[in-house]
């Protein structure tokens, strides 16, 4: 009787344990997934932050180039480029045949070109000497270059040709590719080409786009919130009111999106693809989540404050303008970051109201079309060259940066300047 | 012009503000009372500065389009132009105005480009004109209003009180505009093709509908078998469901753990890191499903044996469930943190372990707020895009087996949206439509979830 006993008080603890485990791994697991997660975007996109560029003797023939004695300025901008471009790039095999030749051009970006011709608007004096020139290489040889490019498959299924990867070969034996630090993946826009597209353009959307969102959400929403919290009385429309709060909270967010193509470009047919209309989509969503945060902590102000202002003689007006609003200040602001930190990151909406587009220009203004970070990371993602594949974890990456640091700030906000009432 | 013309409004603004108070001090000065403090006056000024403006700008953003459109298209009113024609002679003049058109250029709308020139140039100094009187004389009433020291307090407060009240309404706006945005091209969808076919039919190819010229009349029997949307709801909820099989048992066990078991010097650091999960674009989770889960699961297969899809339904419905983890597991800990203390106390005095504890008393004490929590995570799998457009199969298949591929409603929203639309095409409407169902079906599980979530806090507050 006694054994049975102990039988089961065994058992129950070892249920104990058994729990207790498996809610030790369900923490493991999420953490686990967390850290591939983390790992793989860093493994695979810390590369495209190095560019391979070819050094590359190139002779500026003023003959080739179609240019008079002294040219000008002028005449050096409009002078022919081609040819010199075409010519170094097949002097690197003397005995390339055309086919060979062509190959050899296109170990480089097609951007080539543009590339010698600055060198030479730099320095006038290089006309018919010969100077080693830092070509940007083609986007394959750059995977090639940083081992992500599978050299033994047939060469048939690759882009890269086996002339191209001998020729890659002796350069590197002499020295002459070299890996720097990429400069145009943060400076250049958008492009076809792996190996020049950048970020700018979609950066520089996602900040039209979050500025636009904050300019209106904001406002908007910190005066709800105080309506709601300070003024409003109790009665079935400010239940119906906060009911559409709640549950706009959690409509999915590609409903917005159908609500900006329906609405902002049917209807007010404002442009297409531009920050301006991501912006006001974005705002739509953000107003709820600020909304609630302010309303949280203007709750979180204590009665006795409010008290303290009236019995002053203020009105509720003043009490609540110059008293309840500002103690509120830091929890709204944190929770508005967060807010501008999702709306960072959403896409959907921003993939219905055009934000695709290919847009190889940097926006000067919201009303310029752009695309947006996350719809950067989609638009490479679904392209098929290898090369974008770095360059979206990379994206992510700068993205991750950003939404680290706006939760850090909203972090600090919170615990440096929230009075803490007791 | 229009920045100019508002700068210039605001600097009115600020100096009314400036005189009405400086009025205030010199009644003060003449040992009469003020009925409010100095700066009241000053507001009061502005406020009726602003008002004017604002109306008069909004009026004109409204009509001045429609009216100079009326104008110019009465050049053309007898010349039987179908209403089509109109329209795009309106937005080539248009166009030409701005020196951004490209097309053949008839003298008729080159007069009419310089029409709306000099028609825009009308408006727009018409537009000043009436702004600054419309200013001038609301200011100067008020100015008299303030001379006569009547009260400002309260006439400044109520307007505050109503601009309150107008950005309290955003919230309705936003959701009476995501009806509108969808009603109508919605209920346009279902005049085309029967309710009765998109609820039950089984077969979705809206690709069938698009090549088709849009003068040519409309077709029913063209659609008829095209907009089956049961495959589409099948595969949506087949995700989420696969979803919840990954975020539920993850979440909900952190959850009991963390709100449980975990020293507070765990807590403090796994909650925050799992919540960080919650804090990843869901763009990240599509690249890294399309881009790992999906070939690693694929190649798993195959080395077992299986065919699996590079696009399988369980990569995305697992990545989805990763991403669901935090919600559920802050949620439910939430809501278990909550039970009162003295459920546990009697538990334990009565010699329960803490598991049976957990188990049998704090479990169905929490219940619905963890129902409440999963059906929010529920409605977050439903409503998830990038993930499915990126993981998932576009070609909406009928099936139940995790490793083929299937789409959802938000997927083909987006492979119709992208690109550009024709509006009135069939095909487009039946994205709205997709969306429309797509809100209700959220809609109805945030009320309930919310619902349940709040009589639930309510039980122990």
């Amino acid at each position: 009787m006694n054994k049975n006993k102990e039988q089961l008080l065994n058992k129950r603890y070892k249920a104990e344990q058994r729990f207790r485990l498996y809610g030790l791994s369900a923490i493991f697991m999420a953490l686990l997934f967390l850290t591939i997660f983390i790992f793989k975007i860093f493994s695979t996109g810390y590369s495209a932050f190095q560019k391979t560029w070819f050094i590359v003797p190139v002779t500026f023939d003023a003959e080739l180039m179609m240019l008079d004695q002294n040219p000008s300025k002028e005449d050096l901008q409009d002078a022919d480029y081609y040819d010199i471009a075409l010519k170094s790039m097949a002097d690197l095999d003397p005995n390339a045949n055309e086919d060979q030749e062509n190959e050899l051009k296109r170990m480089v970006s097609y951007f080539f070109e543009k590339e010698i011709k600055n060198e030479l608007l730099n320095d006038p004096n290089l006309i018919g000497k010969t100077k080693e020139v830092y070509l940007t290489a083609s986007d394959d040889l750059d995977q090639v270059f940083k081992g992500n490019y599978p050299r033994d498959l047939p060469e048939d299924q690759r882009r890269v040709s086996d002339y191209q990867l001998k020729i890659f070969d002796q350069l590197v034996a002499n020295g002459k590719v070299e890996s720097k630090f990429n400069i145009s993946f943060f400076t250049n826009a958008d492009s076809r080409e792996a190996e020049l597209a950048g970020i700018a353009s979609s950066f520089m959307g996602s900040i039209f786009s979050i500025l636009v969102c904050l300019m209106i959400a904001f406002p908007v929403a910190v005066l709800a919130a105080i309506y709601l919290e300070e003024f409003a009385p109790k009665n079935r429309f400010t239940d119906f009111i906060e009911v559409n709060i709640n549950n706009l909270a959690a409509v999915p967010s590609i409903v917005f999106g159908l609500l900006g193509l329906g609405i902002l470009l049917a209807i007010f047919q404002l442009p297409r693809s531009t920050p301006l209309v991501g912006g006001i989509t974005l705002s739509l969503m953000t107003l709820p989540t600020i909304i609630i945060a302010a309303r949280a902590s203007l709750k979180a102000v204590p009665p006795s404050i409010r008290e303290a202002a009236l019995a002053m003689g203020a009105s509720r007006m003043q009490t609540t303008m110059h008293h309840t609003v500002p103690l509120s200040m830091p929890g709204t602001l944190s929770g508005t970051i967060i807010g501008l930190a999702q709306a960072l990151g959403e896409t959907a909406p921003l993939i219905l109201i055009g934000m695709v587009a290919f847009v190889n220009t940097i926006p000067g203004s919201p009303m310029d079309p752009a695309a947006s970070l996350p719809v950067q990371i989609y638009i490479w993602a679904e392209s098929a060259e290898r090369g974008f594949v770095e360059k979206v974890s990379a994206c992510i990456m700068v993205l991750l940066g950003f939404l680290i640091i706006m939760n850090l700030f909203a972090q600090i906000i919170r615990h440096k300047f929230e009075k803490k009432w007791s | 012009m229009n920045l100019i013309l508002f700068t210039f409004i605001v600097l009115l603004g600020f100096t009314s503000y400036y005189f009405g108070r400086k009025k205030a001090y010199t009644i003060q000065s003449t040992k009469k009372r003020l009925t409010a403090l100095p700066q009241f006056y000053g507001y009061y000024l502005a406020i009726w500065c602003a008002i004017p403006a604002f109306i008069i700008f909004s009026l004109w953003a409204i009509f001045e389009p429609t009216i100079v459109k009326l104008l110019i298209l009465s050049d053309y009113s007898n010349q039987g132009y179908l209403d089509d024609e109109l329209n795009l002679l309106y937005e080539k003049s248009k166009a030409l105005s701005r020196g951004q058109f490209t097309g053949e250029i008839t003298p008729f709308i080159e007069a009419s480009a310089e029409k709306y020139l000099s028609l825009r140039s009308i408006a727009q100094s018409s537009k000043v004109v009436i702004v600054l009187s419309a200013i001038i004389a609301s200011v100067a009433y008020a100015y008299k209003r303030i001379s006569s020291n009547s009260r400002t307090r309260e006439p400044v407060e109520k307007f505050l009180n109503a601009v309150l009240f107008t950005a309290s309404l955003a919230a309705i706006l936003t959701t009476v505009g995501i009806v509108f945005s969808l009603i109508f091209q919605t209920i346009d969808f279902f005049k085309v093709i029967p309710l009765f076919d998109f609820v039950f039919g089984t077969h979705w190819y809206p690709a069938k509908a698009f090549v088709r010229d849009s003068s040519e009349a409309l077709d029913p029997t063209m659609y008829s078998d095209t907009f089956g949307a049961v495959p589409i709801f099948a595969g949506t909820f087949f995700i989420a469901f696969i979803a919840m099989c990954v975020a539920i048992p993850i979440g909900l066990m952190s959850g009991i753990y963390l709100a449980e078991y975990a020293s507070t010097k765990v807590r403090q650091y796994a909650k925050p890191l799992i919540e960080i999960l919650a804090g990843i674009p869901t763009v990240v989770y599509g690249f890294f499903a399309a881009l790992t889960v999906g070939p690693f699961l694929k190649e798993l297969g195959t080395s077992m044996g299986l065919e699996v899809s590079a696009e399988s339904a369980l990569a995305a419905g697992g990545v989805m469930g990763i991403m669901i983890i935090p919600f559920i597991s802050s949620l439910s800990d939430d809501v278990i943190t909550s039970v009162p203390q003295s459920l546990r106390d009697g538990s334990y005095a009565m010699g329960a372990t803490k598991s049976e504890t957990i188990k049998r008393v704090i479990f169905p004490a929490a219940l619905p707020g963890i129902v409440g929590s999963i059906l929010l995570g529920v409605s977050r799998a439903i409503g998830e895009t990038m993930i499915v457009v990126m993981a998932s199969g576009l070609a909406a298949n009928l099936t139940l087996n995790p490793l083929e591929s299937t789409s959802t409603i938000t997927a083909q929203i987006v492979v119709i949206l992208i690109g550009d639309q024709a509006f009135g095409d069939p095909k487009t409407q039946a994205a709205f439509a997709l969306g429309m169902s797509l809100f209700l079906v959220t809609l109805c599980l945030n009320i309930v979830a919310l619902r349940v979530v709040k009589k639930y806090r309510e039980k122990y507050e």
